[in-house]
């Protein structure tokens, strides 16, 4: 084998047969590897201790409201698109005890700290994933260095720091992807740390970092000839030409910023069951709730952040009741945050495109078609100049 | 100067975020019927130096066990090593509160949020409007303008609440309505037998004041329909948008812009208020389930 150089950018070729490697060398250094994994028959994002783990040969099928994987006759390893977990699920752990204490005279004694964060590799997240990690990045101001101490977030900033990401191109996007609309793939464009496109035999790995570059140089990797990188260019290009749905994101946040009293939200409404499954499946969800548990004598005290639903009551009560009492308020909140005032909040949209919550939506509520309904009925509106231009 | 560190002071948690602070209650007083107001004390020494806070922020503060609740600091912002919290009991939180007196470790987070415009209103005249508890964070308020009463033109309050049994920190407005560095006016919804003051609703004090409208700055805290008569009232005696500030009440549950309970169409009430300006809010003020 000629060894070649890696850097950044470099593209070369990984065979399947040494993708073992990856795994094992990852393991080696003191990673545990998160992949897609079948779970009740969902490809999942779970820990996986080598190559037979993966759903190699499967495929899925998505459209609203329903999912499904099946063994075809192909040894793809990655035909297959994400499933209803996503990796904040890693970064912001579903349910987690933030410490336990008791109180001793005048003092919180700590009878257990925050928890560990893990050293973490990613492997096979798509680049809605890595776009959906930068949105949470600057929801918690990751990296930024001002925030004050109160308001950070050490579970977080530890677990990304030391989590490498792994990327997989998308070259058979699923029927509810709509990332190339929001222009956050099908391609793996920034943010990962190697990004692979698997074709028949191998994969063209890319270098995106400097910890990418130190996995890289650990890999029996091979020059990568003209014809393979032209190869996965054209099913990228095509990929990206063969998405399920598609969201007309033009003017988006002047036509959520005018139909506020639309009555499209009624209809909606009608449908919607306010189950909450959206906001579990999205990526970029943050909110959470920490609320207190004690043990049976009342003094051992624990607080546990869990993940929480802009669909559920107690999420807006106040003093006057429920700020969003109704499944119409909470449907028009849901959508206009992603994607209108996610904008003003951290200056980029807070959807992806991944098409988990059309998947998941047991009604099969379908946020492009609610988009485009809103659009088709208000385009006397947007035509016009007498608007709210783009604020809250 | 009223600078940014000021207005925005660094808040305090225990080892981690979320992780509240212990503080003693030293002193409860009974307001009315159902509020009252609880001074306390950092139990460490050199955070409690630390502690600075502004008026119209506020603290949560944490019933071990039962959970947290946002609270206004009702005290004087210029004496930090005392907070004065000033308690409606509502729910579950407060009620824990409630039960404890003197001597009782209740915990603390903050201070939270961004507070009245302290660096916009020198030179100005201040109408500050309160309803009910919305009296807590701008009692803060009051003692500023009274301990820097150069710097400011005329500085009315109004004040309205259910009855007069249902007023607040009744020695305090009696004493400054005697001193006349203010001018202080109380109302309520239905009388009972010795009320001399006037009935109505609070907006129905503007009747009885006269307002330099180039001149004046409007702070009002109070329930969500007081907050939009008010507001609308003072746009219509020609105030400009700019210099009308509401505190908005939301659930809350961080304080600090992550658990996103708090969300009020782009703002983060808990960070980017709870004050705002109406002009920063004035597309969404009067619609409903935002
Ligand atoms: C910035 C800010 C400053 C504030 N300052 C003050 C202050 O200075 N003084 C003050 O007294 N208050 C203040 N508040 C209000 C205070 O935070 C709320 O009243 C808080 O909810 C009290 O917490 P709690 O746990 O006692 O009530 P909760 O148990 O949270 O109950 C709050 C209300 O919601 C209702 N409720 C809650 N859950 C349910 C449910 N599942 N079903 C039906 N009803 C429900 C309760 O009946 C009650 O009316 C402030 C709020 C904010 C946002
Ligand atoms: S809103 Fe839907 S499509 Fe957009 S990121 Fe969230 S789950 Fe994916
Ligand atoms: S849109 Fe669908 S998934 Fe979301 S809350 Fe409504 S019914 Fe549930
Ligand atoms: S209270 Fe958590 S985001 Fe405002």
């Amino acid at each position: 084998m000629t060894k070649i150089t890696i850097d950044h950018n470099t593209k070369a070729i990984l065979d399947k047969k040494d993708f073992a490697r990856l795994i094992k060398i990852l393991q080696e250094q003191g990673y545990t590897v998160i992949g897609p994994h079948i779970v009740d028959d969902v490809v999942s994002l779970r820990p996986i201790d080598s190559v037979k783990d993966l759903p190699i040969g499967y495929e899925d099928e998505q459209e609203k409201g329903e999912y499904s994987v099946k063994k075809v006759d192909c040894q793809s390893y990655f035909q297959y698109v994400v499933g209803q977990d996503n990796p904040r699920r890693y970064f912001m752990p579903p349910s987690q005890r933030l410490m336990s204490f008791h109180v001793d005279k005048k003092q919180f004694v700590i009878d257990q700290g925050p928890p560990q964060a893990p050293k973490l590799a990613f492997l096979g997240l798509r680049a809605c994933d890595l776009a959906s990690i930068q949105i949470q990045d600057r929801v918690v101001g990751y990296g930024v260095e001002s925030t004050f101490r109160c308001e950070s977030d050490t579970y977080y900033g530890e677990t990304r720091r030391q989590s490498i990401l792994i990327a997989v191109n998308c070259t058979r996007p699923g029927n509810t992807c709509f990332c190339s609309s929001m222009n956050t793939g099908p391609k793996a464009k920034e943010n990962f740390d190697i990004a692979l496109t698997e074709l028949r035999q191998s994969f063209i790995v890319e270098v995106g970092s400097e910890k990418g570059k130190k996995l890289a140089q650990k890999l029996p990797l091979k020059e990568a000839s003209e014809s393979d990188l032209e190869l996965a260019e054209l099913k990228l290009q095509n990929a990206a030409k063969h998405m399920g749905r598609q969201m007309e994101t033009e003017q988006v946040r002047k036509l959520l910023n005018n139909t506020i009293e639309d009555s499209h939200w009624d209809k909606v409404a009608d449908k919607c069951l306010s189950c909450g499954n959206c906001t579990m499946v999205c990526p970029t969800c943050f909110c959470c709730t920490v609320t207190d548990s004690t043990d049976i004598t009342g003094t051992k005290i624990s607080r546990t952040k869990e993940w929480e639903s802009c669909f559920t009551h107690q999420f807006s009560y106040a003093s006057g009741g429920p700020q969003r009492n109704t499944i119409k308020g909470r449907y028009r909140q849901w959508m206009r945050h992603k994607l209108c005032t996610w904008w003003d909040q951290f200056g980029s949209s807070g959807c992806v495109g991944c098409g988990r919550c059309i998947t998941w939506c047991p009604v099969g509520i379908d946020i492009t078609e609610e988009v485009e309904t809103l659009r088709q009925s208000n385009k006397s509106l947007l035509n016009s100049n007498n608007l709210q231009e783009v604020t809250t | 100067m009223i600078t940014e560190a000021i207005i925005r002071p660094e808040p305090i948690c225990g080892m981690e975020t979320w992780f509240p602070i212990p503080a003693e209650i030293l002193e409860t007083r009974k307001e009315n019927m159902n509020t009252y107001t609880y001074k306390i004390r950092l139990v460490d020494a050199t955070l409690r130096k630390q502690y600075r806070w502004a008026p119209g922020q506020f603290n949560m503060l944490y019933v071990p066990g039962i959970g947290e609740a946002a609270i206004s600091i009702s005290s004087d912002s210029e004496d930090p090593e005392i907070l004065e919290h000033t308690i409606r009991i509502v729910g579950s939180v407060t009620r824990a509160i409630e039960n404890m007196g003197p001597g009782s470790i209740i915990g603390l987070r903050g201070p939270f949020g961004r507070g009245w415009p302290l660096d916009k209103i020198e030179g100005r005249d201040v109408v500050l409007v309160a309803g009910g508890i919305g009296l807590a964070p701008l009692r803060p308020m009051v003692y500023w303008l009274l301990k820097h009463r150069e710097r400011y033109g005329r500085v009315i309050l109004l004040f309205g609440c259910r009855s007069p049994d249902d007023q607040l920190f009744i020695d305090e407005l009696e004493q400054w309505t005697q001193e006349r560095k203010i001018d202080c006016l109380v109302t309520v919804d239905n009388a009972t037998p010795g009320w001399v003051g006037p009935v109505g609703v609070v907006t129905d004090l503007l009747q009885r004041i006269r307002l330099n409208a180039d001149n004046s700055t409007i702070m009002v805290c109070g329930p969500r329909m007081l907050n939009r008569a008010a507001a609308w009232s003072f746009l219509k005696l020609h105030i400009p948008e700019e210099q009308v500030y509401v505190s908005l009440e939301r659930n809350m549950n961080c304080g600090f812009g992550r658990c996103g309970h708090c969300q009020y169409g782009s703002q983060f009430v808990c960070k980017d208020g709870p004050v705002f300006c109406f002009n920063e809010i004035a597309d969404i003020f009067g619609k409903e389930e935002i």
